[in-house]
């Protein structure tokens, strides 16, 4: 029987980690959706992905230092990232009309920047954290111990999935925003305003990215630096899920975060960030589309 | 390895093609297409749109692999070379949407060409030997005469981005010549050219043709087609329709019904 | 998309005399660089000043590197910065723990960034666009990730003192050796890309950017090429990464960080990647900035991040080719 205890441990410790790693996984495919809802509509990869979710969690937590309700709070953290991710496109990226791919990284680069620094001024560079939503007495899963703040992680990216599909695909604006995806010159002709669907793919990857730094803040804190990592994450798991397709970017998320919770857990914690991305270039090389991307052909 | 490809014999055929298929996902494009172009001859290759003409000159040029068959220039199987090693084996050929080199100048793109006789080493090229600056002034008096033959001398130092679509045309098929090649593909070389234009290029692909160089051409211009070819080859819906001289696809009731009825009178009228 | 160089010529000038000027005007790039790093400290003549002028060619020189393989043979790397981390920490790690002399740990770092740059370039160059940017992004990762863990070796996060440059007995420290060393490198490192831009291989590489397709139906070996200009980028930023070390008598592993990587970048693409002295006025702009805001520290990365958004908005191809379409209007009146 203690072979069965080993397994049951061995199983519970496999449990834990797939767990967290999902946890941080969904934060991953919030950011990887961002991505992927830009990519799609404008071509652009938008490297400030990550502070958006940095500014859910860090806004949240200057408004609840002043005397806000949690709810309240939140609320307001990400109708000012809505804001700042529609001025994003609307100041810098609307005019830019000629520029190059490297040309839109580099901005986008650039305003990530921006916002790390200015996050840094205006709130400060310490780590701080928000309390969890209902509470944080840990829950037994059949020995794996589950915070219920990963739950609620975990239901509210379902949820905003589910919204997501059903605004893409029941809703006029959303068929609209894939219309513009597959081709923007067709959409304008049909009467599709362009620049507001842009406008709208801004916000609402930026809403999506708030939601989720407010929603793991209390189990990873939050800081006015953790963009830069989450970028390259989040988009490390929406190449791996197929870049322009969001059910790819939350596979790829949640499959990132799983891979690197397993690296942690098995090789090395030091080293789990490099192990992703050694999947991730595997993947690349040998599923270019990602694992749900469609295959292109190049036409001359 | 880059195949050596002798001088042969008048009667091996210049580009053979056997049992060529390729499918994208369900779509077939190409179906067991078979052809010999003879040496120094001007072959070419009708057919309706998504007919897979196009997509027959991506497989003969290395760009897509077919599932099936085999393509041999001057007899040497070249199935499985990758398009630069066709190129260096003597293929070279022009795209249907163009592929210029917008932000260098034409005497530039022209020289990108002559990468084939170049022959420095990385290092020569560092450190901008002598041997390097002789080799430059080989490679643009050389994409210099061809522009010449081209009648594009006076737009040597223009960005290519600055052309207009005529001269661009005609820069293509200057790039291609420039490597020396045994066979040319041309993809709808007077595609959107307007008269003048058009009749440039044709006595230009008239002059082009000879001992040394055999010339494949996907054209709708039937004029063109029937004035240069020596015999054409007529493409439906990925498969061989027909294939015969000008005269015999002009008077063939399969392709006047499926291909020619539109242009009938037109190709009735064409001359020889 | 559009594409105007920054010198397109109208075609009523003669061929030949267009033809002059434009051999002219690379010849006239080759040599600005040496005669504005002599001249530059009568101006300048400060330590501190100095100083900044020698962070800006070294800079420079890395940025050159990324200009070849991002600006010349289009590919994307976002990367670079991993490879100038290799260089620094040669000089760090070897002379300390294995006894090589400095100039010799140069070469090895040198070497050893080759030879990464080739077995890992070889797949990854086979991507493309965004692809290839974040394969390149999880190079410099790792490397930053060894250099931050491995702390026997390399001092971990804090970093770690790098043993100086010796002539004879003369130790190499002082702003006004290492302005001429640096600079000296640069002059060679800028040549030898312009060098590079007029030969066969420059030309491969401005064709695979225009359009792979048809540089491979025109006989240029694509991958052979692409792996070529990343290796030669790498060489390159080992190299400054070295020259840094050396002068600044210490790294940390943020010489290989995400940020120095966006920095290079930006710094090309700021100054017009077409072009080495854009990569030069990209890497000066970038490197005097935040020197200005030294005391401002907090506002470094806003500043940074306004001054890109804002140049990339208004002047997506750079300040270079910008400044040679105003002197080819003055130069028209």
């Amino acid at each position: 029987m203690a072979i069965g205890r080993w397994w049951i441990n061995r199983m519970s410790q496999f449990l834990q980690i797939f767990l967290s790693g999902m946890t941080v996984g969904a934060v991953y495919a919030m950011v990887a959706i961002g991505y992927t809802l830009i990519y799609a509509a404008s071509d652009v990869v938008n490297f400030a992905q990550g502070e958006f979710v940095m500014l859910g969690g860090m806004l949240t937590w200057f408004m609840l230092g002043h005397g806000l309700s949690l709810f309240v709070a939140a609320a307001l953290a990400v109708v000012v990232t809505v804001a700042i991710g529609v001025l994003l496109q609307k100041l810098a990226i609307e005019q830019a009309r000629e520029a190059s791919v490297v040309a839109l990284i580099v901005i986008t680069l650039g305003a990530s920047n921006f916002l790390r620094g200015a996050a840094g001024l205006a709130f400060d560079k310490d780590t701080h954290s928000i309390p969890e939503f209902s509470g944080n007495e840990p829950i037994d899963v059949w020995g794996a111990t589950v915070l219920p703040q990963s739950l609620w992680v975990l239901g509210v990216t379902c949820v905003m999935f589910v919204a997501l599909w059903i605004f893409l695909n029941r809703t006029l604006i959303g068929k609209a925003m894939r219309a513009v995806a597959t081709n923007r010159s067709a959409s304008q002709l049909v009467g599709i305003d362009v620049k507001f669907i842009l406008l709208l793919a801004f916000g609402i990857s930026a809403a999506l990215g708030a939601i989720g730094g407010i929603l793991v803040a209390p189990i990873t804190l939050t800081r006015y630096n953790l963009g830069a990592a989450l970028a390259l994450k989040g988009f490390a798991a929406a190449i791996l899920g197929g870049l322009g397709n969001p059910l790819g970017a939350v596979v790829g998320g949640l499959a990132l975060g799983v891979l690197e919770a397993i690296a942690a857990g098995y090789v090395s914690s030091a080293y789990k960030d490099g192990a992703a991305f050694f999947v991730l270039i595997a993947a690349l090389l040998f599923m270019p589309s990602g694992l749900l991307g469609a295959k292109s052909v190049e036409r001359v | 390895m880059t195949p050596e490809i002798h001088s042969s014999t008048p009667q091996v055929p210049a580009l053979s093609v056997r049992d060529i298929s390729i499918a994208f996902g369900g779509l077939v494009a190409v179906d067991a297409v078979s052809f010999d172009v003879p040496r120094g001859e001007i072959f070419s290759i009708i057919g309706p749109n998504g007919a897979g003409k196009t997509t027959l000159f991506n497989v003969v040029s290395g760009m897509y692999r077919s599932n099936a068959g085999t393509v041999r220039i001057d007899g040497v199987d070249v199935s499985r070379l990758l398009p630069f090693r066709l190129a260096r084996a003597g293929l070279a050929r022009t795209f249907q949407n163009m592929q210029i080199f917008p932000a260098m100048t034409a005497v530039e793109n022209v020289m990108v060409g002559c990468a084939r006789a170049e022959t420095t080493s990385l290092w020569a090229d560092l450190l901008y030997l002598p041997t390097v600056q002789r080799q430059n002034a080989r490679s643009r008096a050389k994409a210099l005469e061809l522009l010449e033959r081209l009648q594009l001398s006076h737009h040597a130092d223009t960005p290519a981005a600055e052309l207009s679509y005529g001269s661009l045309k005609r820069l293509e098929i200057a790039r291609a010549l420039a490597t020396e090649p045994r066979l040319l593909l041309l993809d709808e070389p007077v595609a959107g050219c307007n008269a003048v234009e058009t009749d440039e290029i044709v006595q230009i692909v008239k002059a082009l043709s000879g001992d040394r160089l055999s010339v494949v051409l996907i054209e709708h211009d039937m004029k063109m087609v029937m004035h240069l070819s020596h015999r054409v080859l007529v493409l439906h819906q990925g498969k061989v329709l027909a294939e015969g001289s000008p005269d015999e696809m002009r008077r063939n009731p399969k392709v006047i019904e499926a291909y020619l009825g539109v242009h009938a009178d037109e190709v009735a009228h064409a001359k020889r | 998309m559009k594409r105007d160089i920054g010198a397109s010529i109208v075609s009523a000038v003669p061929a030949a005399e267009v033809q002059r000027w434009w051999r002219n005007r690379e010849l006239l790039a080759v040599l600005f660089v040496p005669a504005v790093i002599l001249l530059l400290p009568l101006a300048f003549t400060s330590n501190y000043s100095i100083r900044v002028l020698a962070l800006i060619w070294i800079m420079g020189l890395a940025a050159i590197g990324l200009h070849i393989v991002l600006g010349l043979a289009g590919q994307v790397s976002l990367g670079h910065a991993g490879f100038f981390g290799l260089g620094a920490y040669a000089c760090a790690v070897l002379p300390k723990h294995f006894d090589v002399p400095p100039l010799a740990a140069v070469l090895a770092g040198t070497a050893a960034s080759a030879v990464l740059a080739w077995i890992v370039g070889r797949p990854i160059l086979r991507l493309k666009g965004h692809h290839l940017a974040v394969a390149t992004l999880g190079i410099a990762l790792v490397i930053g990730l060894v250099l931050a863990n491995e702390a026997r070796w390399t001092g971990g996060p804090d970093g770690t003192a790098v043993i100086r440059l010796r002539f004879g007995d003369q130790v190499l420290a002082k702003p006004m050796v290492w302005y001429w060393i640096s600079g000296g490198v640069l002059v060679f490192g800028n040549a030898v890309a312009f060098a590079l831009r007029r030969s066969p291989t420059g030309r491969a590489w401005r064709a695979i950017l225009d359009s792979e397709t048809a540089a491979a139906s025109l006989g240029v070996d694509v991958a052979r090429r692409k792996l070529q200009a990343f290796v030669i980028a790498a060489v390159y930023a080992s190299v400054a990464g070295s020259a840094l070390a050396l002068m600044n008598g210490f790294v940390t592993p943020d010489v290989a960080s995400l940020m120095t990587s966006i920095e290079l970048v930006a710094m090309v693409v700021l100054g017009g990647s077409s072009t080495p002295i854009g990569a030069i006025a990209g890497a000066a702009l970038l490197t005097a900035s935040p020197q200005i805001f030294a005391s401002f520290h907090m506002f470094q990365e806003i500043a940074i991040g306004l001054v890109v958004m804002f140049s990339m908005t208004y002047l997506p191809r750079g300040l270079i080719p910008a400044l040679g379409r105003l002197l080819e209007r003055i130069g028209r009146r």
